[in-house]
């Protein structure tokens, strides 16, 4: 079912325009049934905008952009993929590297099992062909972080093809109105990483630090079905979701555990494809929208201008917010793959064609595998909104956020109050007080038990839902108090005796008689002023319904 | 090392193969332009020094072009000749590194534990001089 949607499913993220069907973004008369401006998807980037390059004729449709994305994800493995040095995010530098990872002579690769199963589980979650049988190849180039002068990679055969990946997004100004997009998976590859460069441009020197190389990555490479950033952003929450769920990589792009490469290029609808750029090293999520969306409009400003693209690479500078070209104009790299030597072909096998005699070890079974998959995000969020009865928008936010659905889960398992009731205050009133101090669920200083017990609170009748957003208020504090606790140093019960609220309620109407002259003459706001009366003379211990309840009886009579 | 990359190449443009980059010349004619030399240098970082190291090459290229003497249609190509053996699936454990010391001693220079390399391709925007910047 649905997959994130965009923007406000997504913390942290600063877009303001987010619910334009990211489809016509670029083009009149979207396919999508959008009925936003074309150029909203324009405007979150700081350049100069569009207004002031050529207007398109009248009736002439505008540009088209497509984008297509290269992810790569370090899979989540004790030791590396050729080697069994470990793998690890901070370390002293090169104390992770074993002689194979330094490329010493006589060294030769090993392939760890575990990397070859998360390529198959990834494969399989992305509705892919797992390939029975699959090769390893050479790709040379010289850099000082790769110290064979070549990465050990997929190129011939890989080990997973044809997949897709869905995704959700916004075509209209109403949450409810979301389409289901879907982006093809071209290809899964296992590769080596290679180290870090910390370049020095003060001495003119470049330290490298190889602990790094030789981690597994997982390239996924998705065919150019997106038109924007945001859809491409959308697509690799998704991904990261996926991969998360899975275990196969933690996919955490601050610490460089996923790195997105985009492939972009802009052309008039009806018109063949134009000319691509690559964008590299777009390693922050906040970035992601922002730097595709700039060569886009860097690519259509351009060509209006009477320009042309090249087809060269960039990188992102999100100090300038821009993109720049990168590599010297040397022409296209020549990568001279050639077979990897030292690995013999990686055969997969499926239950019905593992060989009996095979040691289980030594042989991978994609059924088994497939039959081991953990729960993936869309059915996830599709069992949340079957089980509780949540829209799907909620069940996204409670994924999209990180901690968000175990505190979710803890609330309910430790609760009776209805599941509705718990969603609304995790996604509403929880979520809005850690988002207004700008906190991780982590870092909540309310813990499910306590709003927990809250909401037992409010679910046995015991304070009123005024009163209850008070305690929470007070939880929030965090000194150590439970609900319970508050509830009685603040005189927040409920008032327990009905005969006790039926007199206030009498007593009240009867001292202010213009208050219900004035009701009864139509004014509905009145009866708000009566409620507010009764509060004040309950100190506040009655609850706003059952108030407007017994003054509505009894203004009946 | 050289020839047997030159020799795939020739052999797979022979068969016209996707995959295998080579610019060498398809109908094996054996010539070796200047400007093919111009380009294997820059790609190997390998200083072909003289005429003499370029028509040594064109004898390998010649020595090579004798396998089209065999017929292969119909035949299936190996795709190494470690095919039908076994490859070995090693468990994810942890049995090597820490041995930084001696692995910084084959470097010429170092610095703090880190190895020291001439600057790479760097991005033509020099504002991130601070921020370690990994490229590809």
């Amino acid at each position: 079912m649905a997959a994130p949607m965009l923007r406000w499913c997504c913390p942290g993220r600063r877009f303001a325009f987010a619910r334009v069907g990211c489809g016509s973004c670029h083009r009149r008369g979207p396919p999508t049934g959008s009925t936003s401006n074309g150029k909203r998807g324009q405007s979150s980037v700081a350049q100069q905008p569009h207004i002031t390059a050529q207007k398109p004729r009248k009736g002439e449709p505008e540009w088209a952009a497509v984008v297509g994305l290269e992810i790569h994800a370090q899979i989540a493995s004790n030791s590396k993929l050729f080697s069994g040095s470990q793998v690890c995010f901070a370390a002293p530098p090169n104390s992770l590297v074993s002689f194979f990872d330094a490329s010493l002579p006589g060294t030769l690769p090993v392939l760890n099992r575990r990397c070859v199963e998360a390529a198959v589980m990834t494969g399989l979650a992305l509705d892919c062909h797992i390939n029975r049988k699959s090769l390893f190849d050479r790709k040379h180039y010289f850099y000082a972080d790769l110290p064979a002068g070549y990465q050990i990679t997929q190129q011939r055969l890989p080990i997973a093809v044809n997949g897709s990946l869905a995704y959700s997004v916004y075509v209209g100004r109403k949450p409810s109105q979301m389409v289901t997009r879907t982006v093809r998976v071209k290809q899964i590859q296992l590769e080596q990483d290679s180290g870090k460069s910390l370049h020095d441009d003060l001495r003119s020197q470049t330290l490298i630090d190889l602990n790094r190389a030789g981690i597994g990555l997982l390239e996924l490479v998705l065919e150019p079905d997106m038109s924007c950033g945001e859809e491409a952003a959308t697509a690799v929450r998704e991904l990261q979701l996926i991969l998360q769920a899975l275990g196969t990589s933690q996919a955490n792009m601050a610490e460089g555990q996923l790195r997105v490469d985009a492939n972009i290029s802009v052309h008039r609808p009806g018109e063949p494809l134009g000319i691509r750029t690559e964008v590299k090293n777009l390693n922050s999520a906040r970035f992601l929208a922002k730097a595709i969306d700039y060569e886009i409009q860097r690519q259509i400003n351009e060509l209006e201008n009477g320009g042309e693209i090249l087809n060269e690479t960039r990188s992102f500078d999100f100090k300038l917010g821009c993109t720049v070209p990168m590599r010297d104009k040397e022409g296209k790299q020549d990568y001279r793959f050639m077979p990897e030597p030292n690995l013999p072909p990686l055969l997969l096998y499926d239950s019905g064609s593992l060989p009996s005699s095979a040691d289980p070890q030594q042989v991978i079974n994609i059924d088994q595998l497939r039959e081991r998959l953990p729960e993936l995000p869309r059915v996830t969020r599709q069992r949340l909104v079957q089980q509780y009865g949540m829209l799907p928008e909620h069940s996204c936010v409670l994924l999209n956020e990180v901690g968000l659905l175990e505190f979710f889960q803890n609330v309910i398992k430790e609760t009776r109050a209805e599941p509705k009731k718990v969603t609304s205050w995790v996604l509403n009133t929880f979520l809005g007080f850690l988002k207004q101090q700008n906190l991780a669920v982590s870092e909540s200083p309310v813990t499910p038990s306590a709003l927990a017990e809250l909401l037992d609170l409010l679910d046995r009748k015991a304070i009123s839902a005024p009163a209850a957003k008070q305690v929470f208020e007070e939880l929030w504090r965090n000194e150590g108090k439970t609900p319970a606790q508050i509830v009685a140093e603040k005189k927040l019960e409920l008032l327990q005796d009905p005969e006790a609220l039926e007199q206030l309620c009498r007593s009240t109407l009867e001292a202010h008689p213009d208050v219900v002259m004035d009701l009864k003459r139509g004014n509905p706001r009145a009866i708000n002023k009566l409620i507010g009366l009764v509060r004040k003379a309950t100190l506040g211990r009655a609850d706003p319904t059952a108030i407007k309840e017994v003054l509505e009886r009894q203004l009946s009579s | 090392m050289w020839a047997r990359a030159v020799h795939l190449g020739l052999r797979a443009a022979a068969r016209g193969r996707r995959g295998f980059t080579s610019k060498a010349d398809p109908q094996g004619s054996g010539r070796v332009t200047g400007e093919l030399i111009q380009h294997l240098e820059r790609l190997s970082l390998v200083d072909f020094g003289s005429q003499e190291a370029v028509a040594r090459l064109e004898k390998a290229i010649a020595f090579a072009d004798r396998l089209r003497a065999v017929n292969t249609d119909g035949v299936e190509p190996m795709e190494s000749v470690l095919e039908d053996r076994c490859l070995y699936l090693r468990s994810d454990n942890v049995v090597e590194g820490s041995c930084a010391e001696e692995l910084l001693q084959n470097s010429h220079r170092v610095v703090e534990e880190y190895f020291v390399a001439p600057p790479g391709n760097i991005s033509w925007s020099k504002l991130d001089e601070k921020q370690p910047f990994s490229h590809r």
